[in-house]
């Protein structure tokens, strides 16, 4: 063990010991460190390759893609039959919507984007104005998509479905429900206690009962309480039932972000002489709501995920034209295509959304050091 | 004009004038809602009554824990629906659980291809929603298991078909008794046992392993009591009667993909929960407590478990309610929950929106504000006690 | 404070040349140094020296990559066996108290004495109130932690690590979280201790508990051990460099 003198202060800075760094040591640490953790490993391993191999295989290399019925797709390989997917990607995308107007759909979901990027994404150049543009968007969409103005076609709701449907549930039910949401947590925390009672009682109503039922109310119960002979489109009464059910979850996320600023903010407020919506529009609310971010996210991806209910109602949402295709003799049986497919959607989408999400808690959190 | 500007400026006497016209706006509005309601039904020739609830049902069920059949009334069919969603409640909760706590643990291990491993497992579960999951599932039981004549057999006295999952019914004949009383005097035994060690602990210092030791004999009690009185338990077995299968228990392809997907589902959340609330005990914590000599297993049982027990338990029931609620879903593969009973069949041929959502959805509040006046009492109970 | 020069000289700490690494970095360097019975040791040093990680290895918190630790004759290596017997010899005060916030003081203490030790309740309490009085708090051992000062909860930490009896006391900076009127009262309690024998190593800046009580000062930087003399010699006389710059920055402030 002989080692080099060095005088005090003046030791170099070493390479750790081979083995300890790099790929082999991070291997050796982390994957087989003590007998239980390299069974642990071992088992990992041939794990993935089973499932790679059979899910690979059913996925693409025996999967056929283009067939008139189940039956035939069998005739060529007996992997997954994508068949019923691809003789019907209009439906899954755009419902029954006209396919010449289908542009109208494209270019609403293009500009969308462009009508959030300045909401989501705050160092933005140019954010000014597209700002402006976001604000206008929601009529331009409107317009677009409903029709009737500027010489577009009338569509009917009823013709509404597939991804597009989603979509526009989604988003409006998201969109919407935020400022109700706001407005209930701020009336939940209210000194009045008639303002507070009546946000209790609405968000623990809509957060106790099951979100189908309250869809079976919009579908079948809301006319009545409409004065006689209106009729709203099934549609608009799912979007409104989907708003108020998001709202109160909303509202709660956002009490949470209330109840964690510290005290010494309002008292601050108060001795600069600020009246109470004074101090909510410039201290609580922002600070609230950056605190309730990842809380609000997680909501609207729910939501997101939640729009699948209206199958149930009758509605043609992507699940609804499966079950449709499903309908169908030529390819009854191929649920587990018809699903999965509709299932690597939403995967794909939430997953961008809580991804988008992190980011967004970590920028925020780093910004303001 | 001054006592009205006096008035507004008082902060108090502002607040009362504000709720009242609060008050007066939501009066008006309900009486606008009711007006219009009645109007409706004037129109439409409905009314509201209850009376529905004790007509006969006319219709089956295919589940059922309670005897039931289609003379029965609507109500008794709404029960028999409640203690269904009661069901797969329970059945989707204990597999969350292991599933989910399994998982976590997992998601925590130092591995790191386990851990990943877990990680997507609950990303792709959790981003694809329930209702798809229960659709899945239901579509593989359906077409992936075969007709009851090719059964999948186990042991000749299982079966495993597209109409469900067969196995024996155990019948109790004479000599039962014997078995239950030792299983009841088990049960007291491990009690009284734990008891005792604790205070043998307490006065000498000695640990005793009381699990296994309480479990052995849970286990072997009844057991020898089964053999001794001559294994007074038969099983009735399935047995193939044309398309279908006799006798036996049953669980319906309904039931069990609901419970498989509303476990699954749920269990990607509760690893989540169970993760961060390990996360969340002070890493120096385990420094201390490994400091002062204790194994890693005491460590987790008397520092870090009893610290993560308090996170973890609040969002744990809110995901057991979100399951209880999920299962409501039931309706899309036609699984006999209360809101398919009551709100879906009793609906449809009664015409009483109503009156039968009224009922679901109060059923369903009820049980919301139990679980959140739990939670409440729970978090109050456990609080750490500060200055 | 006279030291006891007829006892007899035991090694309970050496550490042979050894070098950690975080990652990349090499954080300690060729560190040596030995440790007998009865020792009071101070570690200074500015942050990020390696002073806590030091010790830190002294108790296997970290793990060393090269070189040799020995603690009362047990080498610390990669298999060891019974990690857990060897902690229970070495006690463990944090700078961040690291007190059990769901159980009494008296639990706190009493934990490791009945599940490491396997002693009976009466005994555990008796030996946990025994120093509970001698660090000055025994109508507190029923309380929580959270409701507790600064100061009283790090006398609570260090009756707690004293109530498995161990042969050295390691200290990570123990005063630093501690408002300034509570220092004195830790600090006393640290001079008490090393009052009745006990092999300690604190890493800390109040140099005026080195002053009176340490045997050996050392002097930490970037990892090495710079310079080590006893307080006299070091405060006095200080011979490297890089020791007078440091201690003419925390000395006259």
């Amino acid at each position: 063990m002989s080692s080099e003198i060095y005088k005090p202060g003046s030791y170099p800075n070493l390479p750790p010991p081979p083995g300890t760094v790099g790929v082999y040591g991070w291997i050796k640490n982390n994957l087989f460190s003590s007998i239980s953790n390299s069974t642990l490993t071992i088992i990992s391993v041939v794990l993935i390759y089973y499932l790679i191999d059979g899910i690979i295989g059913w996925f693409f290399f025996d999967a056929v893609f283009d067939a008139n019925s189940k039956i035939e797709c069998r005739k060529i390989n007996d992997g997954a039959c994508w068949a019923v997917i691809t003789r019907r990607v209009g439906q899954f995308v755009y419902g029954f919507y006209p396919e010449v107007e289908r542009w109208r759909i494209d270019i609403s979901f293009l500009t969308m984007f462009i009508a959030f990027a300045p909401l989501l994404y705050p160092d933005l150049p140019k954010r000014k104005w597209l700002l402006w543009f976001s604000g206008i968007y929601p009529f331009f969409a409107f317009i677009l998509i409903n029709g009737g103005y500027f010489g577009l076609t009338k569509i009917e709701y009823s013709l509404f479905g597939g991804f597009m449907l989603t979509v526009i549930i989604g988003v409006t039910g998201i969109v919407c429900s935020l400022p109700i949401g706001i407005f209930l947590a701020l009336g939940r925390q209210s000194k009045l206690t008639v303002v507070r009672t009546l946000s209790v009682c609405f968000i623990e109503f809509m957060r106790g009962v099951p979100l189908i039922t309250l869809l079976f109310v919009a579908s079948s119960m809301l006319n009545y309480f409409m004065p006689p002979g209106t009729n709203f489109s099934i549609l608009v009464r799912v979007i409104i039932m989907f708003t108020f059910f998001s709202a109160a979850y909303i509202a709660e996320v956002i009490r949470g972000g209330i109840q964690a600023i510290p005290k010494g903010q309002y008292e601050a407020a108060d001795a600069l002489g600020m009246n109470y919506w004074q101090t909510t529009r410039f201290i609580t609310l922002p600070q609230a709501l950056k605190i309730s971010i990842p809380g609000i996210m997680n909501t609207f991806i729910g939501l997101y995920k939640d729009t699948t209910l209206v199958v149930v109602i009758g509605l043609l949402d992507p699940l609804g034209i499966g079950r449709a295709a499903l309908a169908d003799t030529k390819w009854n049986g191929l649920s587990t295509e018809t699903y999965l497919f509709v299932a690597l959607f939403f995967f794909v989408s939430c997953f961008a959304m809580s991804r988008y999400s992190l980011w967004l808690e970590n920028k925020l959190n780093t910004d303001h050091k | 004009m001054t006592f009205l500007h006096n008035i507004w400026h008082n902060e108090k006497s502002r607040e009362i004038i504000i709720q009242i016209f609060v008050l007066l706006c939501i009066g008006w509005f309900l009486s606008w809602l009711i007006s219009n309601v009645d109007a409706n039904f004037k129109a439409l020739g409905k009314d509201i009554s209850f009376e529905f609830l004790f007509i006969p049902a006319g219709y089956d069920i295919n589940q059922y824990l309670i005897d039931y059949n289609n003379r029965d009334s609507h109500l008794r069919a709404g029960i028999v629906g409640l203690l269904n969603t009661g069901l797969v409640a329970v059945f989707g909760i204990i597999l969350a659980t292991i599933l989910g706590v399994t998982l976590g643990i997992i998601r925590l291990s130092k591995n790191w291809l386990a851990s990943r491993i877990a990680y997507w497992y609950i990303e792709f579960t959790r981003n694809v929603p329930i209702l798809l999951h229960i659709l899945l599932w239901h579509g593989i039981i359906i077409n992936t298991l075969p007709h009851s004549k090719n059964a999948i057999n186990i042991a000749d006295i299982s079966f495993l078909s597209n109409r469900g999952f067969y196995i024996p019914k155990p019948l109790t004949e004479n000599g039962i008794e014997l078995v239950y009383l030792l299983l009841v005097i088990g049960i007291i035994f491990s009690v009284l046992f734990f008891k005792h060690a604790k205070k043998k602990q307490d006065l000498t210092g000695l640990q005793l392993p009381v699990f296994w030791i309480n479990l052995s004999v849970i286990i072997s009690l009844p057991v020898i009591g089964f053999f001794v009185s001559g294994l007074p338990i038969s099983l009735e077995i399935p047995v193939l009667k044309g398309f279908n299968f006799k006798g036996g228990m049953h669980m319906s392809p309904e039931l069990a993909a609901l419970t498989f997907a509303l476990g699954i589902y749920t269990a990607a959340f509760i690893a989540e929960i169970v993760r961060a609330g390990i996360l969340a005990v002070d890493k120096g914590q385990r420094e201390a407590a490994e400091s002062i000599g204790l194994k890693p297993s005491k460590v987790m049982k008397l520092v870090i478990l009893p610290q993560a027990r308090r996170v973890i338990i609040p969002p744990l029931t809110s995901q057991y309610l979100n399951l209880t609620k999920n299962s409501s879903l039931a309706i899309a593969i036609g699984y006999m929950d209360l809101v398919a009973t009551l709100g879906g069949i009793s609906l449809n041929q009664t015409g009483r929106e109503m009156e039968t959502m009224v009922i679901v959805m109060l059923i369903y509040l009820s049980v919301s504000l139990s679980i959140s006046a739990f939670m409440n009492w729970y978090n109050n109970k456990v609080k750490l006690v500060g200055r | 404070m006279v030291k006891n020069k007829n006892q007899l000289s035991k090694p309970v700490i050496e550490i042979k040349e050894m070098h950690k690494w975080f990652g990349n970095f090499h954080v300690l360097k060729n560190i040596s140094l030995g440790v007998n019975q009865g020792d009071r040791i101070v570690i200074c040093g500015p942050s990020g020296s390696g002073k806590s990680t030091l010790i830190r290895c002294i108790n296997r918190l970290e793990v060393h990559q090269k070189g040799d630790i020995i603690v009362n004759g047990t080498e610390l290596t990669g298999d060891l066996k019974n990690l857990e017997a060897i902690r229970s010899d070495v006690g463990m005060v944090f700078q961040s108290f690291n007190l059990f916030p769901h159980l009494t003081v008296l639990e706190n203490c009493t934990l490791a004495p009945i599940w490491v030790k396997g002693l009976p309740k009466k005994e555990a309490n008796e030996l946990a109130m025994e120093l509970l009085t001698r660090v000055k708090i025994p109508e507190q051992a029923l309380k929580f932690p959270g409701q507790l000062s600064g100061g009283q909860q790090q006398r609570v930490a260090i009756a707690r690590s004293l109530c498995m009896q161990p042969k050295i006391m390691l200290f990570d900076e123990p005063t630093s979280a501690l408002d300034p009127e509570m220092i004195k009262e830790v600090l006393d309690t640290m001079i008490e201790l090393a009052e009745t024998g006990m092999t300690m190593l604190v890493v800390t800046h109040e140099m005026g508990f080195a002053k009176k009580v340490a045997d050996s000062v050392i002097f930490m930087d970037e990892g090495e051990i710079i310079e080590q003399n006893d307080p006299k010699n070091f405060f006095n006389n200080p011979k490297n460099e890089r020791t007078k710059l440091f201690l003419s920055q925390i000395l006259n402030h």
